[in-house]
């Protein structure tokens, strides 16, 4: 369906010749972000190189994760290459670094990183940014439901002790409190630890009736074997950093019965039929899996993926009012990203509004469950 | 805290403070004779679990293609030199180290597939792949600059460091690997459970250093080093040449480096940048040892390990602060009590 989609666009491409649309992306695939960063450079390569017959280049560039590389990418993508819009970065610093150059220049930017500060609380500036990963709250919300439901009364927290493990803290510490489930024990470790014993044994001390692992990609694992190996009997939740299936690898039999949030593509073949995010999600996997290998596909690579989707609605719209490297271009394509309405993506549904640059509801997340090495859907 | 967390922060402790005293020996070693401080020694850390790891999921390690360039360039540089100094019977040696050694190597990974080998075999082959990467290095980056200053000679390290991250990140990907550990059994100790792979680690370190020690006082090649490292001017009017001096420490710290490696790659997921904070704590011991006494350097990466293990129960968030800030009063001790000696140009 795609396919005839995007034949029909390079038909009307053919008769006419206009200025490309430049996207400019900026993204962490090497450093310590890497393993989020590669699939979600995987994904720019699938995206659309037309939209309403228009010829798309995408200008591709690597921050290392790192905040001053980014903005300084920022800048060359908007000062040489002439962007109508930016895409990146992959971590949340980096995101939240951009947001000044986006906003001065008056381009357009969508974040592919998960904290809400990156559009919230909404002023002049993050007028002009977008972002497509689910808040940390609307993860933490669900999260403690599952807690609830689960009889949890007492849990303890471990996290990276970095911004992600920090902003997971802030935003789970407040939700547990309102509640009325009880933090035991608050712990941190660094993505390249070679061992948690210390902390595992503080928290068992603690004796909690679960425990929440605040870490991204393979790191996480690491608690939660040392957690095994010690005893602990337990619930284990995870945040949706880890849903790629390399920490299936490096976690193995250990990661049994985890519990986490993520968004519906990790497990988009399980979705109901009656899911609206179930064919957005599914098509992504498709086309993902077909150009990297089965059982390659992850969830950060949808966060691109999703990105595009919104371009891809926005800019014909946006092309009514004004040629692609023009100001007016570029206001229109921001007016028309934040009246995006109803559009299924690989993670929900967007419903942007002035004061909401994410647009994610409900549908944006569901809890999977580990079991006998893949991930399934808890329903 | 009770006893028996004690014992198991102690044990935790002691086995990466034996991971971080290998480490240091080997930076005290190739600093002694070569005056390098060799920063790139983590990274043959992740190189090992790494290409371990890659045996065992079937794959062919990227390893394999950085030897095979690594050795071609080694030979082209000395052929050269050898076929216009005329000194034809050199060649087929190096031939056979620097190229026939490595082809065989990814020949025979492509002939048998990795994963029916058996363990020590997978072990010996990762070995067979990462040690030889030492005397190249040194080879190609450090030889040419063997009389440059030490701070010369830190930037080549630097750069040596990145070039080989980079490389990690091209052939094992940016996801961390675990290996299946090397023996199931486990132990009770004080009511505290010791694992079989934490006493191989202690052991294997064990042996290691006693090996050292017997390779220095007892070999000619080991009393070589050691005569380099004292005085090279000496040791070069004796008929010692300094070029196999540095290949031979190089190759003793790979050999320590992929060893480690191999060991922690069970007990933690290892990544292809994991290797230098690994590295690093280790260089905080071979400070401790002042870069020159090597029981010194053993004892204080012992003690960054414990420090880290009960840091990390205490105040789990300021543990790597802990750690490093360590090394600021051993420094005022040390700039106190020793002498400062002008480096020789």
């Amino acid at each position: 369906m795609k396919k005839t989609a995007l034949a029909m666009l390079l038909s009307t491409l053919a008769a006419s010749a206009l200025a490309d649309l430049n996207v400019g992306v900026t993204l962490s695939a090497t450093g310590p972000a890497a393993s989020l960063g590669i699939p979600e450079k995987n994904t720019i390569d699938l995206l659309p190189k037309t939209i309403a017959g228009q010829k798309v280049n995408y200008i591709v560039l690597d921050d290392a994760s790192d905040t001053t590389t980014a903005v300084k990418n920022a800048r060359k993508l908007i000062g040489e290459n002439k962007v109508d819009v930016l895409i990146g970065s992959t971590t949340t610093p980096n995101s939240l670094a951009m947001i000044d150059v986006a906003a001065e220049s008056e381009t357009p930017m969508i974040a592919m990183a998960a904290a809400a500060r990156i559009v919230e609380p909404m002023d002049a500036k993050r007028k002009w940014v977008f972002k497509t990963p689910q808040n940390d709250a609307q993860m933490s919300t669900a999260i403690l439901e599952h807690m609830t439901s689960n009889n949890v009364k007492t849990v303890a927290y471990i996290g990276f002790s970095d911004a992600y493990g920090e902003g997971w803290w802030n935003e789970f510490s407040k939700l547990a409190e309102v509640r009325k489930i009880k933090v035991v024990a608050n712990e941190r470790f660094n993505r390249t630890d070679t061992t948690v014993t210390g902390q595992t044994l503080k928290i068992l001390a603690a004796k909690p009736d679960a425990v929440l692992i605040g870490g991204a990609g393979t790191p996480a694992a690491l608690p939660q074997r040392s957690l095994k190996e010690k005893g602990y009997k337990g619930i284990v939740y995870q945040t949706h950093g880890v849903a790629n299936n390399d920490f299936l690898r490096v976690c193995g039999k250990d990661c049994e019965g985890t519990v986490l949030p993520t968004g519906p593509v990790l497990v988009a073949a399980q979705l109901p039929a009656d899911n609206p995010v179930k064919k957005s999600a599914t098509e992504y996997v498709n086309r993902y899996e077909a150009a990297y290998g089965r059982g390659s596909v992850t969830a950060f690579g949808g966060y691109a993926w999703d990105a595009g989707l919104l371009l891809a609605n926005a800019v014909p719209e946006a092309l009514k009012k004004g040629q692609p490297g023009t100001k007016e271009f570029r206001a229109a394509l921001r007016d028309a990203l934040e009246s995006t309405k109803d559009l299924p993506a690989s993670h929900g549904v967007f419903n942007m509004s002035p004061n909401d640059h994410l647009g994610f509801d409900q549908r944006a997340r569901v809890m999977v469950k580990v079991e006998n090495g893949t991930w399934k859907l808890v329903k | 805290m009770d006893l028996q967390i004690l014992l198991l922060l102690g044990q935790d402790g002691v086995t990466n403070g034996a991971i971080y005293a290998l480490l240091a020996l080997a930076l005290v070693l190739v600093f002694a004779v070569t005056r390098v401080i060799f920063i790139p020694q983590g990274e043959f850390v992740a190189y090992g679990a790494l290409t371990l790891a890659a045996l065992q999921a079937g794959k062919v390690p990227g390893t394999v293609w950085l030897l095979l360039a690594l050795g071609t360039t080694v030979a082209l540089l000395d052929g050269v030199r050898l076929l216009r100094e005329g000194r034809f019977r050199k060649l087929p040696p190096l031939l056979i180290f620097n190229v026939g050694i490595p082809l065989l190597c990814a020949g025979g990974l492509f002939v048998v597939p990795p994963t029916q080998l058996p363990l020590w075999a997978q072990v010996a082959v990762s070995m067979l792949l990462v040690v030889p990467l030492g005397p190249m290095i040194y080879r190609v980056a450090y030889q040419p600059l063997a009389s440059a200053s030490v701070l010369v000679l830190l930037i080549v390290s630097v750069a040596v460091h990145l070039a080989l991250i980079g490389l990690g990140l091209l052939f094992f990907g940016a996801e961390g690997s675990r290996t299946p550990a090397f023996t199931e059994i486990s132990f009770e100790l004080a009511g505290a459970p010791l694992q079989g792979q934490t006493i191989l680690v202690i052991v294997a370190s064990a042996l290691l250093i006693i090996g050292l020690y017997f390779f220095f006082e007892r070999t000619l090649y080991g009393k070589a080093l050691r005569a380099t490292a004292m005085n090279r001017t000496g040791a070069r009017l004796m008929g010692i040449p300094p070029a196999l001096a540095g290949q031979l420490c190089f190759t003793l710290a790979a050999a320590i480096g992929a060893f480690s490696g191999i060991l922690i790659a069970p007990i933690t997921t290892i990544y292809y940048d994991s290797g230098f904070l690994i590295g690093l704590k280790g260089f905080v011991g071979a400070i401790i040892g002042g870069l020159a006494s090597y029981p010194v350097a053993a004892l204080g990466a012992a003690l960054v390990g414990l420090l880290e293990s009960y840091s990390s129960f205490y105040a789990s968030a300021f543990k790597e602060v802990i750690v490093f800030t360590l090394i600021i009063p051993v420094l005022l001790w040390r700039s106190l009590t020793t002498k400062h000696v002008e480096e020789e140009e």
